[in-house]
């Protein structure tokens, strides 16, 4: 096992050490003015925030907000599952809103401040969400756990913003954060482990423990 | 994913005059359609023109006493709306039995009803599609045909339009407004909106190329019990086999719309005024040129036993 952990941190070293990200530069205003030379060109420069620290990159336009993430910033912890918004692996928080990353092109976000499950904790320091993952079991393989959890963050903020849902029973009434409600709203999520009942526990602790 | 250009545009002005100047240009708003698309090289567009940055994303009082809802208003504001939660509940509850929160947060007002009316072998490259290939064949005829149309269909494709919102739209009478190139403004009836498939079905729209939609306007609140029912094979998160979106009042009157049966939103005027009669009488009017299936033939007592429930519902 220890060995085992040694060679994950070796391979994300490796990884962290052919990152040739553009140092940031600071990020420009939403909606701020394109370049016209760059308007018939294949890629584009976008200037973002992820998890608090601006980021400058220069990236094919094909290029989604999950590929930038993932192989150009080499953040790995967002997942890709599917690559087509079905399994939401790939979840992560913009502007505080969940949003599948896989479908949606990193020069769309100019200006946007963005959170992936790196942003959320750190070993040591674990947001409240994957402390109680851990403590209720949430997961087995954990491939689609960053998305979960990210969604799961997102899903109580939607409930606290009065956000009505499919199994939402009066659309006047304030929403609240029962087991039903939770569960509809991770539909996006898949676990092909079959953690879901775990996942459902987790995040009916954390709403408990905020209302 | 084939390479494209991209240019951001600041106003409506500015996006129609981009998409004019450009013929091979096509708007992204949301994106959560067309990029799974162009993953798949179903949708290959040379160049994007990007319109998150237009505006058009309030929802406002119009001055007879509807509503007027900015295209680029997210899926999940327009269900949270406290006004269309309120007045237009069957419009919230449509919204929120769609896609998943992800989608919902991305999605706009003009791209739900943008989407691609489409069906599993529109995604299959392998496998002709006259929607993807015009003139290519159906695989849908003699293939799996379970999910797909019942009515309005033609011998060239029996895809279903899959939105939600659409449908509650038409039981609304929704209006979709839009501005051309030149600087034209007109007003479709959501009835007038998306086309049936005839002999080509790769045009769903009465859009015109490089035609921008503002808004869709609602009209007065019509009250009634508002009513969302949606079957499908699992729980949450997947299309609809059958919808139904009503709106029924006190006396027993009035008007339903159908999802996952054609085309686009099905809703008939003589079904309408069959609704008092019961959900046997008008099913029965509004699929009165049902063309099913073997495979698909279920759904047309599904509609009845689905419009009963809505209607059981409404009483209750």
């Amino acid at each position: 096992m220890p060995r085992l952990v040694h060679l994950e941190v070796s391979r994300r070293d490796l990884l962290k050490s052919s990152a040739a990200t553009i140092a940031a530069t600071g990020v420009a205003g939403v909606g701020a003015a394109q370049p016209a030379e760059d308007k018939m060109k294949s890629s584009n420069t976008v200037s973002f925030t992820v998890n608090g620290k601006a980021e400058k990159l220069e990236l094919d336009n094909r290029t989604t907000l999950l590929d930038a993430l993932r192989e150009h910033l080499h953040m790995t912890g967002t997942k890709k599952g599917c690559d087509h918004g079905q399994c939401g692996a790939c979840t992560v928080l913009v502007a505080g809103q969940r949003i599948n990353s896989c479908l949606s092109l990193a020069v769309m976000h100019e200006g946007d401040e963005i959170t992936t499950i790196e942003g959320l904790g750190q070993p040591g320091a674990l947001h409240p969400m994957q402390t109680a993952f851990v403590k209720h079991d949430g997961f087995q393989c954990g491939y689609c756990t960053p998305g979960q959890i990210c969604s799961s963050v997102a899903v109580l903020e939607e409930i606290k913003a009065n956000i009505p849902s499919h199994v939402t029973k009066d659309m006047q009434a304030k929403v609240t954060a029962t087991p039903e409600e939770i569960r509809e709203r991770m539909s996006g999520n898949i676990c092909r482990c079959g953690a879901y009942s775990n996942i459902i526990e987790a995040i009916t602790d954390v709403a408990g423990s905020r209302a | 994913m084939k390479a494209f250009t991209y240019e951001r545009a600041t106003s409506v002005q500015q996006a129609v005059s981009m998409a004019a100047s450009n013929p091979d240009a096509r708007f992204i708003a949301g994106g959560t359609n067309l990029l799974d698309l162009m993953k798949l090289q179903i949708e290959t567009p040379l160049h994007l023109i990007d319109i998150n940055h237009v505006g058009l994303d309030k929802i406002e009082a119009t001055d007879d006493g509807g509503l007027r809802i900015g295209a680029m208003v997210r899926n999940t504001a327009l269900a949270a709306d406290e006004h269309v939660r309120r007045d237009y509940s069957v419009l919230s509850r449509a919204l929120v039995a769609g896609a998943s929160g992800q989608l919902r947060n991305k999605a706009t007002t003009a791209g739900n009803l943008l989407q691609r009316t489409r069906c599993p072998y529109f995604y299959d490259t392998n496998q002709p599609c006259n929607k993807r290939q015009p003139g290519s064949g159906c695989s849908a005829f003699g293939g799996f045909s379970r999910q797909h149309a019942v009515v309005g269909t033609s011998e060239a494709c029996i895809a279903t339009h899959p939105s939600d919102m659409a449908i509650a739209m038409r039981a609304l009478d929704a209006k979709v407004e839009t501005v051309k190139g030149d600087g034209t403004r007109r007003t479709i009836p959501i009835a007038d909106f998306h086309r049936l498939p005839g002999d080509t079905p790769h045009i769903e729209t009465n859009l015109e190329r490089g035609e921008f939609i503002t808004a869709v306007t609602l009209p007065a609140p019509i009250g009634g019990k508002q009513i969302y029912r949606k079957v499908r094979d699992r729980a949450s998160y997947a299309f609809a086999l059958v919808s139904i979106a009503a709106v029924v009042q006190p006396d027993g009157t009035g008007r339903f719309a159908i999802g996952g049966v054609a085309h686009k939103p099905w809703r008939m005027g003589e079904a309408d005024a069959q609704l008092k009669a019961g959900a046997r009488e008008a099913a029965r009017a509004a699929l009165a040129d049902a063309r099913p299936t073997e495979q698909n033939r279920y759904k047309l007592d599904l509609v009845e036993r689905t419009l009963g429930a809505a209607l059981a519902e409404a009483k209750g």
